[in-house]
């Protein structure tokens, strides 16, 4: 019934490797978008804005990040935070230095510098797997927080050592500091999100993520059918880097606002993306956004049902949020141990067929 | 991933919504996390204020009040998803006391350009006590550069004025809350001679093995401490664990409650701890308290917290924020008052021992008077003293001012900075 193929026809090779190919998810894809960039913003205000969209694309933009680097090229990565902070804090010092470059242009410079810091932290990948390799990036998001807490120059030798965004506009409009409206925040994050999304989502199609699969799969015979193991890890890092800079830049200038790097990106953040990758399903795009709307929306889903609905004490209503969660993180993977995104395409296999199975 | 939008959008905007009253007052606590112990009696003394005023009174000038818990578990993401959910509630919220600097930072330009006043007591950004810059943001009666003063006056007391050569380490929760008064201590360093060592803790503070192992090596004269939540506890039992002398451990006023110092038991006998006010629950408010709020059920939390150093803080808060309230529904002729009236009257809030007498806590808290260029009160402090035997903190010195020549050009340098970066006017010409 729904994703019909039959009728479908391709008559170059362009339409037989869009990323869409079945009609009806191309047309769902465009209608998403359209109604994300010409009807959300119109109806959105600062609730909204601060307690649902931004977050969910900030994370998801890290969550595509990490992705890359543990769901397609294999190397479990817990610096996370460290990076995003990176993000911030490059994001921060490029806008107080050069106050007159677009915010836009900082935004992306920031993820470069974290693309740099991100590779350089990634060469012991090319010695040590697996957990190993995990302890070794743990110690990047150690490092990293201790170096901005510790280095005043990060945070121009501001007294509480926090950073803050001073007010920066994009086309006149600002997009950081208090006086933004919440259509722009959300606007110049989504641009941002799907950018970064489209360009992951090629990347991992073309020869560079089957460079990444084939290391991740295993990585001798990789290197044996030709794969540069050096090469194709380190892009990897490279690229995560990027995305997970730009998230780290956009959660402290546009939804943060002020930054105190122990706080806002402490090992909590890593495992916090960690889990949204793994919820959502390791190597999968859409799993990235399926695992960070998990983690982000459902504790404020829930907050607002006991205690906005149900009127539940405050205490009881966050204790039970953990158990809540908790207990669906666990309830979802066993049922489908490879996430969110295995769900869908499960569910897309049975609609195809749907009313007819047989 | 639509239909659970779908719902929060519904969930939302039943959460938007809630009853329709005249004064709407936030309380932004946190009674989960490693802050609990210390966010509970805090969060409950302040309501159990309000709900005071509405049983006995019937509110303030006949206007209910409208209490809205919203838990933020000092993190600053969920506190702005706090303040975004909860600032139209009623007919808008007319204050904020976050209770934590970090949220403090985040809601200083939000709250600014929304106009509802802060009032961040004893915390948050020191040089918000400059009005001439920060229109929204109060912090009366004292601040963290008044209570390392208090410290460093305190020890100067006790060693007939001087303290040059002697070695002070400051252990401090290493984000932006415990690293406030180091460039007050640095310039009263600079003033008295005394060396000053920093010793960061990281959050939330339970690892605090190698700070205290080098204070067991350098045996400072004296210990100052900027924590909270467990860390404060942990710090106590490391000094006890080292024999480190308690009388010369000083606690900011955030490290300084029973939930702090009992579970390091009776060794923990002489911890002091600075105070902007009263201690114990010997007061004719705690009796109406008992009899309005507790015997009708209606006490926050488990109501076990009563008369503890940080209930008392809490209700000394609410406390503040009803007499603001009075004196804009005098300002303004209006019972109804909204945050932009709630902020005159907190810029106009004057507390004279006659009112303090009046409200049922005579020599509660200094007397204080706001005015458009001062925010912060007249900083004064006093320090308290555990006494582990009778299970109390005692005051152990008078109020007294701290070093305003010091301080005075710190809160103008900072605030000026502050300015330059935003581009902000000066107000109060």
């Amino acid at each position: 019934m729904f994703y019909r193929e039959a009728g479908d026809f391709k008559t170059s090779y362009t339409e037989d490797s869009q990323t869409f190919p079945i009609k009806f998810d191309r047309y769902r894809y465009y209608a998403v978008l359209v109604a994300a960039f010409a009807v959300v913003p119109f109806f959105i205000n600062d609730y909204w804005v601060n307690a649902v969209f931004l977050p969910f694309l900030i994370y998801s933009i890290a969550a595509i990040g990490l992705n890359i680097l543990v769901g397609y090229c294999g190397q479990v990565s817990l610096g996370t935070g460290g990076f995003m902070a990176v993000g911030a804090y490059a994001c921060y010092k490029l806008m107080t230095s050069f106050p007159d470059v677009n915010i836009f242009f900082h935004v992306i410079f920031a993820g470069g510098i974290t693309a740099g810091v991100c590779v350089l932290f990634g060469l012991p990948s090319l010695r040590i797997k697996g957990f190993y390799l995990a302890v070794a990036t743990l110690a990047a998001q150690f490092f990293l927080v201790w170096m901005f807490n510790r280095v005043s120059w990060f945070y121009n030798y501001s007294a509480s050592g926090q950073i803050s965004a001073p007010e920066r506009t994009v086309f006149g409009a600002p997009v950081t500091g208090a006086e933004t409206a919440p259509w722009a925040a959300y606007l110049f994050c989504l641009v941002f999100t799907v950018a970064c999304a489209l360009l992951a989502r090629n990347l991992t199609r073309g020869m560079a993520g089957r460079k990444w699969m084939a290391i991740r799969d295993m990585d001798i015979a990789a290197e044996i059918i030709g794969v540069n193991p050096l090469r194709a890890k380190l892009t990897a890092f490279m690229v995560s880097g990027f995305f997970v800079g730009i998230s780290g830049a956009l959660f402290f200038a546009v939804y943060l606002g002020a930054v105190e790097v122990g706080e806002a990106f402490g090992i909590n953040k890593s495992f916090l993306v960690l889990f949204m990758v793994i919820i959502g399903g390791l190597g999968s795009i859409f799993g990235s956004f399926a695992g960070a709307a998990f983690l982000v929306l459902l504790p404020v889903l829930l907050k607002n049902v006991l205690v906005g609905g149900l009127g539940w004490p405050t205490d009881l209503a966050a204790h039970l949020e953990f158990m809540i969660v908790g207990g669906m993180i666990i309830i979802f993977l066993i049922a489908e141990p490879h996430g969110l995104a295995q769900l869908w395409r499960v569910a897309k296999e049975k609609l195809r067929l749907w009313p007819f199975p047989h | 991933m639509k239909t659970k939008l779908l719902s929060a959008a519904v969930a939302a905007v039943m959460a938007a919504a809630p009853a329709l009253a005249d004064l709407t007052i936030v309380d932004t606590s946190y009674r989960t996390g490693p802050y609990a112990a210390n966010g509970i009696p805090f969060s409950d003394g302040y309501q159990d204020y309000f709900t005071l005023l509405n049983e006995r009174d019937g509110g303030i000038g006949g206007e209910a009040i409208n209490l809205v818990e919203c838990e933020t578990g000092y993190n600053t993401e969920k506190g702005v998803e706090c303040y975004e959910a909860t600032k139209g509630a009623g007919n808008g919220a007319l204050v904020y006391q976050p209770l934590s600097t970090g949220i403090t930072y985040q809601l200083i330009p939000k709250a600014t350009a929304d106009g509802i006043p802060l009032h961040t007591m004893g915390y948050g950004r020191t040089s918000a006590k400059n009005g001439k810059v920060f229109e929204w943001v109060f912090n009366y009666p004292a601040n963290y550069w008044d209570g390392a003063s208090h410290a460093i006056t305190h020890i100067l007391e006790q060693n007939d004025g001087d303290i040059s050569g002697k070695s002070i380490a400051l252990v401090y929760h290493n984000s932006a809350y415990g690293k406030e008064p180091i460039r007050t201590l640095e310039g009263l360093a600079e003033k008295h001679g005394y060396d000053l060592t920093l010793l960061a803790v990281d959050h939330p503070g339970q690892e605090q093995k190698s700070q205290w192992l080098q204070i067991r090596r350098e045996k400072p004269d004296y210990v100052i401490m900027w924590g909270w939540g467990v860390m404060n506890q942990v710090a106590i039992q490391e000094a006890v664990n080292i024999r480190f002398p308690m009388e010369n451990f000083i606690g900011v006023w955030w490290s300084g409650s029973e939930n702090d110092v009992k579970a390091a038991g009776d060794r923990a006998n002489g911890y002091k701890a600075l105070t902007f006010h009263n201690i114990g629950s010997d007061y004719p408010v705690y009796d109406d308290i008992q009899t309005h709020v507790v015997e009708t059920g209606k006490a926050a939390g488990a109501g076990d917290q009563i008369g503890s150093v940080l209930y008392n803080r809490g209700m000394y808060a609410a406390m503040l924020a009803a007499e603001a309230i009075k004196t804009a529904q005098d300002m303004h002729g209006t019972s109804a008052i909204n945050a932009a009236q709630m902020r005159d009257g907190m810029e106009n809030l004057e507390m004279t021992e006659e009112k303090m007498a009046a409200i049922g806590l005579p020599n509660f808290g200094p007397e204080f008077k706001v005015s458009c260029e001062n925010h912060g009160g007249n900083g004064f402090g006093a320090v308290s003293q555990w006494d582990a035997e009778a299970g109390e903190f005692k005051l152990i010195t008078e109020y007294f001012q701290s070093d305003q020549d010091v301080l005075g050009p710190l809160v103008e340098e900072d605030s000026m900075a502050f300015a330059e970066e935003n581009g902000i006017e000066m107000r109060c010409n």
